[in-house]
């Protein structure tokens, strides 16, 4: 048995991928459904239901994919030119908290400048936080996977120290939470009576930009060079330098983006546990996207839509709702190995 | 089973595919004890897939192995070595940061008593060297050894694991014309010896020289066997190609003014000086040549030249421009053609389609793109009209570089530096791996670019190369030039000591 080099990849082939590793993936979680005790295609048929089965359930989906969106294209962009950002989760709380600071004070601004300042300040601290790792790795060869994953760390510390702190709501009742942003400065909502925001709108917007950027402008043919070959590229006068930051400004600032829209789309304000590690499952949705822009939105959803939908699950069968974090996981695992078989063909012999 | 004492290697009817293609066709071969065989092809004949299935590394689609009358476990290296095979690669396998014996010794240490193992392997290594005139330090670090020592060591290592049939697959390519022979001395001892020894080449006067037996190869089918005594080279040329090729010579021109001047120019990096005091002019309507055993600064030069670094001191002027940042961009604005030595790892971008790799150097030019967006028509186009004009063969231009085989890789390269009629061509090894027939096209392609006032500095380690096309030659070794000599009077031998670090420094400089 061994592993031959594809010398083609169909485009079908890709996009069968995906859908592939979350079929397979469903059918092994289906094993732990069973031990659950619960029957399995019911399970799933709640699962869906749960997800994408009434208006409700739909708003509520894409409310969750919102920032799964940003920081997966964060992460896609970012490993297109292996740049390896670990660090969207602090870098979208970063711009959450910027936002929430300076959302406080824009009172006499319009609704749609107050939301330009503030989404462009949030991204703004998203990439300020990954250009320190990312010029360490340039200049002196610090590997960025361990500073950006350790930021993480110290962003929430800083977060925490500023609810508790500076940043506190009075009115909060002693909860840690920062002082809520101006009313006037919050996103419309989508949907009556429903969490879902204009942050959606926003977010496909950019990943459409992301797209264009990534498939027709001169950067984003850099960018890959860079990723793809990276002695070619400097052999050819790419600017591998000033390309890696670029792409860094862009990978930080859309996790950053992500964390802003959280708070001017949802609360309004900032709390510790504001993001169920959307940073981390960012890396998730962009690996099952191919990393491709596009793609992102479509695993956010898919992502969003298991976690959604496990909640409903879980409360109709009594089984843990942690089944969610399994099955993204095994999907996660499952898709690695697929991108190996879509590139490679297994040949007995 | 009849039991053949002098028969060494029989191998019968392989054939192997990989995919669409087929490798070895229905090879069968017999090669004895104290002979010393050749197996003659071009790249892409089969000669290292026939040698890989003898040493296990692949496994045949049909056919069999059998050595001294045994068959061998296919795809077994293991059984291969119990059997008596030993393989010298190409490329080796050495581990650079241990010593010479530790490389040796691996894979066969004793677990228990490692010390008393160690002396007893010492004395047998010392034993095998002197035996077979393969002089080497046990205790030096492999990484420290020259190119030409390490195969010694790989020699060694399957003579310490009781080889009796050695194959070596391209074993004269990193060396000089004068390692090259002492290999051949040494082959010829252990052939007498009694062990069975294979060689591949491309080279037509090393197998005339050195072998007993000549097997042609030619995609994946041995097409003619010959001695050296009934075998002329321009006969085997022709069989091993297929047809008559031709390859063109330089005609002298009149030079012009100069394009590329280095006046002391030196290259550190790190501790390690990679370039010493280099002194050299490349002008218009002429070749140079510089020659020299692959790690010997050549690198540094190339580097220095192609915008990849900056002098560390000296003085490197290039079109009238002294060189003071890296800059590829600007020397490709310029008019600097360049070809790199890896052209897989260096030249393009494997996973980047065909068009992308043809525009690669210039997307930022207003040809190729506006505001930051790319043409892509107009790269299209482009990119069409260079696969019509350079005959490129083997991929859509929108499927992945990765498709085209090497000598179609070069042509793109070659294409998308030449079509831009350069004033300045740097061509680092540009016909290592091709075929007779590529070597050929790139080689006319070449002079009739210096026909046109191009300027070319030629860096290679074909000696071949380097006389049929240069007007002056320098050989380099460990960072040092040479004294440029005319073409006329470099032969093999005297470029070989040259690249062995042999030469007058006062003598005809140029």
């Amino acid at each position: 048995m061994r592993f031959e080099l594809r010398e083609v990849t169909s485009p079908l082939l890709l996009l069968m991928t995906p859908i592939a590793a979350i079929a397979v993936s469903l059918f092994l979680c289906a094993g732990f459904i069973a031990v659950a005790g619960a029957p399995v295609m019911g399970a799933y048929g709640h699962l869906a239901k749960g997800a994408f089965g009434s208006a409700f359930a739909i708003t509520e989906t894409l409310t969750r994919a919102t920032p799964l969106i940003l920081t997966g294209l964060s992460a896609a962009v970012a490993f297109r030119a292996r740049l390896w950002n670990i660090g969207a989760e602090g870098q979208l709380y970063l711009g959450a908290i910027v936002t929430a600071a300076l959302g406080a004070h824009v009172e006499g601004l319009p609704g749609w400048l107050a939301d330009l300042v503030l989404i462009l300040s949030g991204g703004l601290a998203g990439m300020l936080l990954l250009l320190g790792p990312t010029l360490l790795k340039l200049k002196l060869g610090v590997d960025e996977v361990v500073t950006t994953l350790l930021l993480n760390f110290m962003v929430l510390l800083l977060v925490s120290a500023l609810i508790e702190g500076p940043l506190r709501d009075p009115l909060a009742f002693g909860f840690p939470q920062s002082a809520p942003v101006s009313d006037g400065a919050m996103l419309p909502k989508l949907v009556a009576h429903a969490r879902l925001h204009a942050g959606f709108i926003i977010a496909v917007v950019i990943a459409l930009v992301v797209a264009t950027i990534d498939g027709y402008s001169v950067f984003g043919f850099a960018a890959q060079a860079v990723g793809l070959n990276i002695r070619a590229a400097r052999f050819a006068g790419i600017p591998i330098e000033r390309v890696l930051v670029c792409v860094a400004l862009m990978s930080g600032g859309l996790a950053g983006i992500g964390g802003a829209l959280e708070v001017i789309g949802l609360k309004g304000y900032v709390t510790l546990d504001m993001s169920p590690g959307y940073g981390y499952t960012g890396i998730i949705v962009a690996m099952l996207a191919g990393l491709h822009p596009l793609g992102v939105v479509a695993s956010s959803i898919f992502v969003a839509g298991v976690f959604v939908g496990a909640d409903a699950m879980g409360r109709a069968y009594n089984i843990p709702s942690a089944i969610a974090d399994v099955i993204v996981a095994v999907s996660l695992l499952i898709m690695l190995l697929a991108l190996l078989f879509a590139r490679y063909r297994l040949r007995w012999t | 089973m009849k039991v053949e004492p002098d028969i060494a290697i029989r191998l019968q009817r392989i054939t192997k595919r990989f995919g669409p293609l087929l490798a070895n066709n229905g090879i069968s071969l017999v090669v004895g004890r104290r002979e010393i065989v050749a197996l003659l092809g071009e790249n892409g004949a089969g000669k290292t897939t026939l040698m890989n299935i003898l040493f296990g590394h692949y496994v045949a689609d049909e056919g069999t192995v059998e050595v001294f009358g045994r068959h061998l476990t296919p795809g077994s290296t293991r059984a291969a070595i119990a059997a008596g095979v030993g393989m010298v690669h190409q490329h080796f396998t050495l581990a650079a940061n241990l010593t010479v014996i530790e490389n040796i010794e691996s894979g066969t240490e004793s677990f228990l008593r490692p010390k008393l193992a160690r002396r007893w392997s010492r004395q047998r290594l010392c034993g095998l060297s002197s035996r077979f005139g393969l002089a080497v330090d046990p205790d030096a670090l492999v990484g420290t050894l020259s190119i030409g020592e390490r195969q010694r060591v790989e020699i060694l290592k399957a003579l310490y694991r009781e080889a009796q049939v050695l194959v070596l697959d391209e074993p004269t390519a990193v060396l000089t014309p004068q390692e090259a022979s002492s290999l051949f001395a040494t082959l010829r001892r252990m052939a007498a010896e009694g062990l069975a020894i294979i060689f591949i080449s491309h080279k037509l006067d090393e197998v005339r020289a050195n072998a007993d037996r000549i097997l042609v190869l030619r995609a994946g089918a041995i097409v003619a066997e010959r001695t050296p005594a009934t075998a002329t080279r321009d006969e085997l040329a022709e069989l091993m190609v297929g047809r008559r090729v031709v390859r063109p010579r330089r005609d002298p021109l009149p030079s012009g003014i100069p394009l590329l001047e280095a006046q002391g120019v030196s290259l550190h990096d790190g501790h390690q000086l990679r370039l010493d005091n280099a002194t050299f002019t490349v002008r218009e309507r002429e070749i140079l040549g510089l020659v020299g055993v692959s790690g010997n600064g050549q690198g540094a030069l190339a580097d220095l030249v192609t915008g990849l670094a900056v002098p560390t001191s000296g003085r490197l002027t290039v079109l009238g421009k002294p060189i003071l940042q890296s800059d590829p961009r600007w020397l490709v604005a310029a008019g600097v053609a360049r070809i790199p030595d890896d052209r897989h790892a260096v030249g393009v971008v494997g996973d980047m389609s065909v068009w992308k790799n043809a525009i690669i150097e210039r997307v930022g030019t207003p040809r190729f793109s506006r505001c930051g967006i790319i043409r892509r028509n107009a790269a299209m186009m482009y990119t069409r009209e260079l696969v019509e004009r350079y005959d490129i063969r083997g991929a859509p231009l929108d499927r992945r570089a990765r498709l085209l085989s090497g000598g179609n890789l070069q042509k793109l390269i070659l294409g998308r530096n030449l079509a831009a009629a350069p004033r300045l061509i740097i061509a680092n090894q540009p016909t290592r791996g091709l075929d007779e027939g590529a070597v050929a096209r790139v080689h006319t392609q070449l002079l009739e670019a210096k026909r046109r006032s191009t300027g070319i500095l030629l860096i290679t380690e074909d000696l071949d190369e380097v006389t049929a096309l240069a007007d002056r030659i320098m050989a380099i070794y460990r960072g040092r030039l040479s004294p440029t000599i005319p073409a006329e009077i470099a032969d093999a031998r005297g470029l070989g000591l040259m690249m062995a670090g042999h030469w007058d420094e006062t003598s005809n400089a140029v």
